[in-house]
């Protein structure tokens, strides 16, 4: 039993703007019937170039349904530009929510809308399977596609790259490349974050010290231990152990998941931690 | 919650009335351990012994106690496949069919995960075996354990048990069988067959849920999974469930007064449901239609329509029933059954199962009648390929 809210019923039970409008300046397909689900959107500009007329013919499940019903009503008044800017996630907040395995309703909404618009703006019809290799033969899904998705989303599980696009949701055969794409995506987004500035050997030794004081001596100074600098060279940190850490079995853990990691986030990639 | 109309019955059944009496003794006055020394627990025994008598007599087993209890339809099945293997030491191969409920499915994957061979037997586009093949892999020259069920929870296709008993005995197998669905809706009688261990769920034939039974041929060697206790002759050690247990007995013995006349009843309702629907809707067509069935079940497939869609909208109406379509039940892929029977992709994902039980009308079919027609027109006004 699916919890929706009620205004994701609303629209299954009294659907907006249903069927095809006549003469189309957009008409999108989105999804198959092998898939389980399909959208066909169509819409027809008016006065100023505004969508005057959008409709929707679903074949799917109630949040599928919802979905399309949710995009028609959101595109009506707005000019293309505006409407491409619309994401799954703008249908989901429309609708107030989606279940989590229902998320991939909403990016059938979405990718039929860009479907329709590729077809108002080339007068063809968009194919997507052109668009990069196909790796979830189930359910069509292409590289590309998983990546867009995984990246947009921030992924970090194939579980919710099924939720979001059914992409390995399917047979599952895929699933290791799926995850080889979310992992490049991650390392990718990471990457992006966290170039770190080139630092001076004094400013690095002084960042040092300051991640040390600041981040790991509260977590030793729980368990009674404490740790103080002795030299850095290079990007080789020396440090040495007080207090409980002295006698702490679990000491060469401590100093490679908590000291290391810390003073890689902070200053440098390269830092590797020694104890004398 | 609105409820007008259940037919839902291969999920779960009400329970009986006189089931419930039957079990309310137990709660208050009789709630003693039968394994007490003294009167008040001990007393309680022979009740679980009468129980254990009706169970028997239902499925026509020449021993009571071949009846161990269990706490539902899904431990017998895994009880029966890892005990069955366990007591055969080795690596025996295991053979089992791609419509198996999960229950059995499971446990099975398990095993092979684990090194041991697996033959998965497919089915026709009916929803049948090949014999050939059950020959075949019975006869592949290793010990072999075979879980087969005897009906389809999802279409109600029978599988030919004593023809697979005869052929999985004379390759010298161990043979299970899943008998959630048949037993108490048609009569068996596992005496007759060579049927080593079988399954059976309480509340599948109006008994409450939390009680299941594994039969267990006398002689048939199978490793317990709950140790620690005399109970059961030590098959299934844990303090048994008096009051349950009690209560799968009365329904027993009212499946069996009753099985004969409710499963016409059951059958003329479905026929007239079938007809019915595949009169008023197109590109409809019945799952496993021209196989042997149970009498209460039938799975309908609508083309160019989903069956959660479906689903909603029977229950918008009061209409309890099921569907095999992917977006139900939260995996992408559509009814696992279905897939074996090579349904037509069209009709894969607008599948919907009845399955009704004895107290279901004629009221409640006209009922439904009514409502289906409706509610698939206004989906396929809605599918953008229901004019192609």
């Amino acid at each position: 039993m699916w919890e929706y809210t009620d205004k994701v019923t609303d629209h299954f039970k009294n659907p907006r703007n249903v069927g095809a409008v006549e003469n189309p300046d957009g008409d999108g397909l989105a999804g198959s019937l092998a898939c389980g689900d399909a959208l066909r959107l169509t819409f027809k500009l008016g006065e100023e170039k505004k969508i005057a007329e959008a409709k929707f013919q679903t074949f799917g499940c109630a949040s599928a349904i919802a979905s399309s019903s949710a995009l028609t009503v959101m595109l009506i008044g707005k000019t293309v530009d505006e409407a491409d800017q619309i994401t799954n996630a703008d249908i989901i907040d429309y609708l107030g929510d989606l279940p989590k395995q229902k998320v991939h309703c909403s990016v059938m909404g979405r990718e039929a809308l860009e479907a329709a618009i590729y077809n108002y703006r080339t007068g063809k019809t968009f194919d997507k399977k052109l668009d990069g290799e196909v790796i979830c033969h189930c359910f069509g899904a292409t590289d590309k596609e998983i990546e867009k998705v995984a990246r947009g989303q921030k992924l970090t599980s194939a579980e919710e790259v099924a939720n979001a696009c059914k992409a390995g949701g399917g047979c599952g055969q895929c699933i290791p490349e799926i995850e080889e794409i979310i992992n490049r995506v991650i390392g990718e987004e990471k990457a992006k974050t966290e170039e770190k500035p080139k630092l001076t050997q004094l400013q690095k030794i002084k960042l040092i010290e300051e991640t040390i004081d600041r981040q790991v001596r509260p977590i030793l100074r729980r368990d009674g231990g404490d740790l103080e600098l002795h030299d850095v060279d290079g990007d080789k940190v020396l440090v040495k152990f007080v207090g409980a850490c002295v006698s702490c079995p679990v000491s060469a853990v401590t100093l490679k998941d908590v000291v290391e990691n810390q003073l890689r986030e902070a200053v440098s990639d390269d830092i590797v931690v020694e104890a004398v | 919650m609105k409820q007008s109309v259940y037919v839902d019955n291969n999920a779960t059944t009400a329970v009986a009335p006189e089931v419930t009496e039957a079990m309310l003794p137990f709660f208050y006055e009789q709630w003693g351990n039968p394994s007490s020394m003294h009167t008040f627990g001990g007393g309680v025994k022979k009740h679980i012994d009468e129980a254990r008598e009706k169970v028997a007599a239902l499925i026509g087993a020449e021993h009571p106690n071949e009846i161990i209890f269990t706490s539902c339809g899904s431990e017998s099945d895994n009880m029966a496949v890892r005990g069955a293997v366990d007591a055969m030491g080795g690596h025996p191969h295991l053979i089992t069919t791609r419509v198996e409920h999960a229950a059995v499915l499971g446990p099975c994957h398990y095993l092979e995960d684990k090194g041991f061979r697996l033959s998965t037997l497919e089915v026709d586009d009916a929803g049948n075996l090949d014999m050939e093949q059950v020959r075949e892999k019975s006869m592949s020259g290793k010990a072999t354990v075979a879980s087969i069920m005897w009906a389809n929870n999802e279409t109600g296709v029978i599988f030919p048990v004593p023809e697979i008993g005869n052929l999985i005995k004379e390759g010298g197998g161990i043979f299970h069988t899943d008998g959630v669905q048949i037993v108490g809706k048609l009569p068996i009688s596992v005496k007759d067959i060579p049927v080593d261990l079988l399954s059976i769920s309480g509340h599948k034939l109006h008994a409450p849920k939390g009680i299941g039974v594994l039969y267990a041929q006398r002689g048939t060697k199978i490793t317990p999974h709950i140790m620690g206790g005399h109970q059961e002759r030590g098959r299934r050690a844990g303090t048994e469930n008096v009051p349950y247990i009690v209560g799968l007995g009365k329904a027993c013995e009212l499946a069996l007064q009753r099985m004969e006349h409710d499963a016409e009843h059951e059958r003329k309702l479905r026929d007239r449901l079938e007809a019915g629907i595949l009169a008023s809707c197109k590109g409809a067509r019945v799952n496993g239609g021209g196989s042997e069935r149970l009498p209460n079940t039938t799975n309908i497939s609508f083309e160019y329509v989903e069956g959660e869609a479906i689903l909603l909208m029977l229950d918008d109406v009061g209409i309890c029933a099921s569907t095999g379509s992917a977006c139900a039940s939260g995996s992408l892929e559509p009814s696992h059954v279905l897939r074996a029977m090579d349904v037509p992709r069209s009709m894969l994902h607008g599948s919907i199962r009845f399955s009704l039980s004895n107290y279901n009308t004629g009221e409640d079919i006209d009922y439904v009648l009514e409502q289906i027609p409706r509610i698939i027109a206004r989906l396929r006004e809605l599918s953008p390929f229901a004019n192609d």
